[in-house]
């Protein structure tokens, strides 16, 4: 088989004009889905059934289900719902953009919660038991020593699951979306080229991918100076 | 609240603790005045932390009374805030906040609790840093600091909260050799200054020269208590004779 380079190079920059499209689903789901995930996160260690039990829930129920059958239900079946059309979320969920990120961002939360869950009880509990020794109230542990730790175990998973996230914004050209998945699928629609533009598309996202790896190292990198020892 | 009364810093009254099923202090006894040095010593499992960790309500007892300085300590979080101001505490394990420099372990407690100025606060911290000798490490990382200097690092924050009562718990035992007697140097500093200290260990050497009264534990219960010279010379219980050869023959 002979690849048409022609093809690539005319469908590479076409595929770009979504890159902004990608990359908006890809800040604001992620902004919008961590935020999620620390009140999932209170709530599940708040120690009160009431709070903790809807946040199990709802976690299972994102991480059990496939993301584009939740995409599916929200934009398509929401809508039929005469709740949801008279609701102030409608101009949100109206919108094929709308539905993307809220559907993204539910998905997101549940998962960093549960990443944001472990780095927390990764937290020595010598260092909890030595700051409830200084007097500092529950809360200020919360705030000045256990999240901070709790970050900086959290990052490597976190970084991974941005990746996924990068990844799943894809799924968002399923609903007419024209993010650069998109747009390579109505290139191969116009031009029978499955093969140059796909394969193109997936460099674009290699690249991404490396470029969001190494932003996550080097702040990796800077938040655990303190375990090198030299300064 | 009776002269008598102000003398006492901690006073242990019949406590007892279970954990589940398992009754890890049984009916225990204590009072330590102010300016009193006590050292807990016993067999691993037979209390000592559990003990100590009750006094600063790191557990709860579940019968009993503990007052420190006249606050009985009950599930009231204003009287376990208000105690645990009074009351410093040393781990075997250091438990240095990692991700904070020397000197900021030592501002927290104070900005947090105390919320006295920065300035005021950083110079509490290297006058602390001044006292166990370690002012020259101010900025750095706990990582970088040896097991003794950490350990240093460890009772100047407990300082820093100025507090009626230190509690060490085992503060030698994860400490190489040659820098277990940096840290007891630096207790016996403070001891000297005539800081109330309760102090589990197993450095007899220590005990015997600081201590006002040894306290020997064994399966939950003070089996005696007693000024060192008696304790080590003529200790009255079995038990406790057989602890003391075990200890000392090695
Ligand atoms: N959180 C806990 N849960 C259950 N058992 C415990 C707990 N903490 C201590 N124990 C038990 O209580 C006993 C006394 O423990 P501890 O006070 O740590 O002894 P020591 O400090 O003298 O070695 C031990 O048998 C220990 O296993
Ligand atoms: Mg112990």
């Amino acid at each position: 088989m002979i690849f048409d380079l022609e093809l690539i190079l005319d469908s590479i920059p076409q595929m770009l004009m979504g890159l902004g499209l990608t990359l908006q689903l890809l800040f604001l789901s992620l902004a919008l889905g961590t935020a999620l995930a620390i009140i999932l996160l209170l709530m599940r260690i708040s120690g009160r059934w009431v709070l903790a039990a809807p946040a199990m829930a709802y976690i299972y129920i994102f991480r059990g289900t496939p993301i584009l059958v939740q995409i599916f239900i929200i934009y398509y079946g929401l809508p039929q719902l005469e709740l949801v059309r008279e609701s102030i979320l409608w101009p949100i969920l109206r919108e094929p953009f709308g539905c993307a990120i809220v559907a993204l961002s539910l998905n997101t939360g549940a998962y960093v919660s549960e990443i944001f869950r472990g780095g927390v009880l990764g937290v020595d509990r010598g260092l909890k038991e030595a700051a409830s020794a200084l007097g500092l109230s529950a809360r200020q542990r919360f705030i000045y020593i256990t999240a901070p730790i709790a970050i900086r175990l959290s990052l490597p998973a976190y970084s991974n699951d941005v990746v996924s996230l990068m990844k799943s914004t894809a799924l968002a050209s399923t609903i007419t979306l024209l993010d650069m998945t998109g747009i390579a699928r109505t290139i191969v629609a116009e031009t029978y080229a499955p093969y140059e533009v796909f394969l193109s598309l997936m460099v674009i996202y290699l690249v991404l991918t490396w470029m969001i790896q190494r932003s996550f190292g080097w702040i990796e990198k800077r938040m655990s100076r303190h375990v090198r020892s030299e300064i | 609240m009776s002269d008598n009364q102000q003398d006492v810093i901690v006073q242990v009254e019949n406590v007892d603790k279970f954990f589940g099923d398992f009754q890890a202090l049984k009916a225990v006894n204590l009072t330590v005045a102010r300016g009193e040095r006590v050292v807990v010593c016993g067999p691993s499992g037979s209390g000592k932390s559990t003990l100590i960790r009750c006094i600063n309500r790191l557990e709860a007892h579940s019968s009993g009374r503990i007052l420190i300085n006249g606050h009985e300590l009950t599930d009231d979080v204003k009287d376990i805030d208000a105690v645990r101001r009074e009351v410093g505490m040393v781990f075997q394990s250091f438990n240095l906040f990692p991700h904070l420099t020397v000197i900021e372990n030592l501002m927290l407690a104070p900005k947090l609790v105390r919320k006295t100025s920065k300035t005021e606060n950083r110079e509490l911290a290297m006058e602390m840093l001044a006292r166990v000798k370690i002012q020259d490490q101010a900025e750095k990382w706990p990582s970088a600091l040896s097991g003794g200097q950490q350990q240093r690092v460890a009772i100047a924050r407990a300082l820093c909260m100025n507090p009626e009562v230190i509690l060490f718990d085992e503060p030698t035992s994860a400490l190489d050799p040659e820098m277990i007697s940096e840290v007891l140097d630096v207790m016996i500093d403070l001891a000297k200054e005539g800081m109330t200290m309760i102090c589990v260990t197993h450095e007899m050497g220590f005990a015997r020269s600081v201590a006002d009264k040894v306290v020997f534990m064994d399966q939950g219960e003070i089996v005696e208590t007693g000024p060192p010279a008696t304790f080590f010379d003529s200790p009255k219980s079995d038990r406790t004779r057989l602890f003391l050869q075990q200890i000392l023959s090695h």
